[in-house]
């Protein structure tokens, strides 16, 4: 139970968040460019993880939200997994894909 | 329990300090307890009730697009070759124009929520019309890109043109991309709606304390499709660029 803390954020961090995820996206098409193979894919999942986490903590403001609401969100993540586990683990297995 | 629910007073005044918004006088009892539902103790709770409500509602339209997702994550595997021609067929400065209008937006609603939290109408206003011209905007450049497909028949059905690609990958491609971009579509629309309501309601109870929960609740909606997008981005139109 956090809700107490609940106060207005300084607009410079929301700007600095923006200022960030600006960035990351010209890396991340930048970087598009570049052949690296499967690496490609690696780096622009992992920025892309890394812009939906400042969302998420900043814009979202789950760093001080509510422990339940924070416990939900992470469960969605591990639903998510657990649904990409199960079908890629029955497909990949397959002897005939 | 009423010493329970008094001894989470000082809790509320704590709360509803920074805001200004909510006063609470020395016997527990709110000021403005016409903002809490009778339902709920006290604000705290109904904040919290809030709060989880939404995120379970998130996680469930997270599983919603989770199951497109790992569709895409399958068949990309499977037609390897014509999701790398497809992607060619994207367009690379449009799409990242979108992301920022997105992120623009979502910066305005932060503000948004912000503004509400301390009680200042007009900048609110402000911001929600900022968001809502971004939504819209996104929506007009998808437009764009969706007529530009249509030109190239490349939307999946009787037109699409097969001979742009070696193998089926290229329509199934094609209809995820529209699937997926449609699905998120609908809901930056949902989003148009909610923001035009929310600009309305702040107008009409401009002289009057608001609970700014509504307006939080809404921003993390508004959020949550500009995470998606996040994903759909590289997915779609990156990855397979080189």
């Amino acid at each position: 139970m956090s809700a107490e803390q609940h106060s207005a954020v300084p607009i410079r961090i929301y700007f600095n968040v923006f200022l960030t995820l600006l960035v990351l996206l010209v890396i991340t098409v930048w970087v598009a460019y570049m052949d690296l193979g499967f690496l490609n894919t690696v780096v622009a999942m992992a920025i892309a993880v890394v812009k939906a986490l400042l969302v998420i903590l900043y814009f979202m403001d789950m760093r001080r939200g509510a422990h339940l609401a924070q416990i939900w969100a992470g469960g969605g993540v591990i639903f998510l997994l657990t649904l990409f586990c199960l079908s890629l683990g029955d497909y990949l297995s397959r002897l005939v894909f | 329990m009423p010493t329970n629910r008094r001894s989470k007073t000082p809790r509320r005044k704590r709360m509803s300090s920074p805001s200004d918004t909510i006063a609470v006088d020395a016997h527990g009892h709110g000021e403005h307890d016409e903002l809490v539902s009778h339902q709920f103790e006290d604000l705290n709770q109904q904040t919290e009730a809030y709060s989880v409500g939404m995120w379970i509602f998130l996680v469930t339209e997270l599983m919603f697009f989770g199951g497109l997702f790992a569709a895409y994550v399958i068949y990309r595997g499977k037609y390897h070759e014509g999701f790398i021609e497809a992607h060619h067929h994207l367009n690379v400065p449009l799409g990242g124009l979108n992301t920022a209008v997105l992120l623009t937006s979502s910066f305005s609603m932060a503000l948004a929520v912000r503004s509400s939290m301390l009680g200042k109408w007009k900048s609110q206003i402000a911001y929600l019309y900022v968001t809502l011209i971004c939504a819209l905007g996104f929506l007009v450049i998808k437009a764009i890109e969706y007529t530009d497909k249509y030109h190239h028949h490349l939307i999946p059905g009787p037109n699409f043109n097969t001979e742009a690609f070696k193998d089926k990958g290229g329509e199934l491609f094609m209809s995820l991309y529209f699937a997926m971009t449609g699905l998120h579509g609908i809901h930056v629309l949902v989003g148009v709606i909610v923001i035009s309501v929310l600009i309305v309601r702040t107008w009409i109870n401009r002289n009057r304390t608001m609970d700014y929960m509504p307006i939080e609740m809404s921003g993390l909606y508004w959020h949550f499709v500009d995470l998606i997008w996040i994903f759909l981005y590289p997915l779609l139109y990156l990855i397979g660029r080189a």
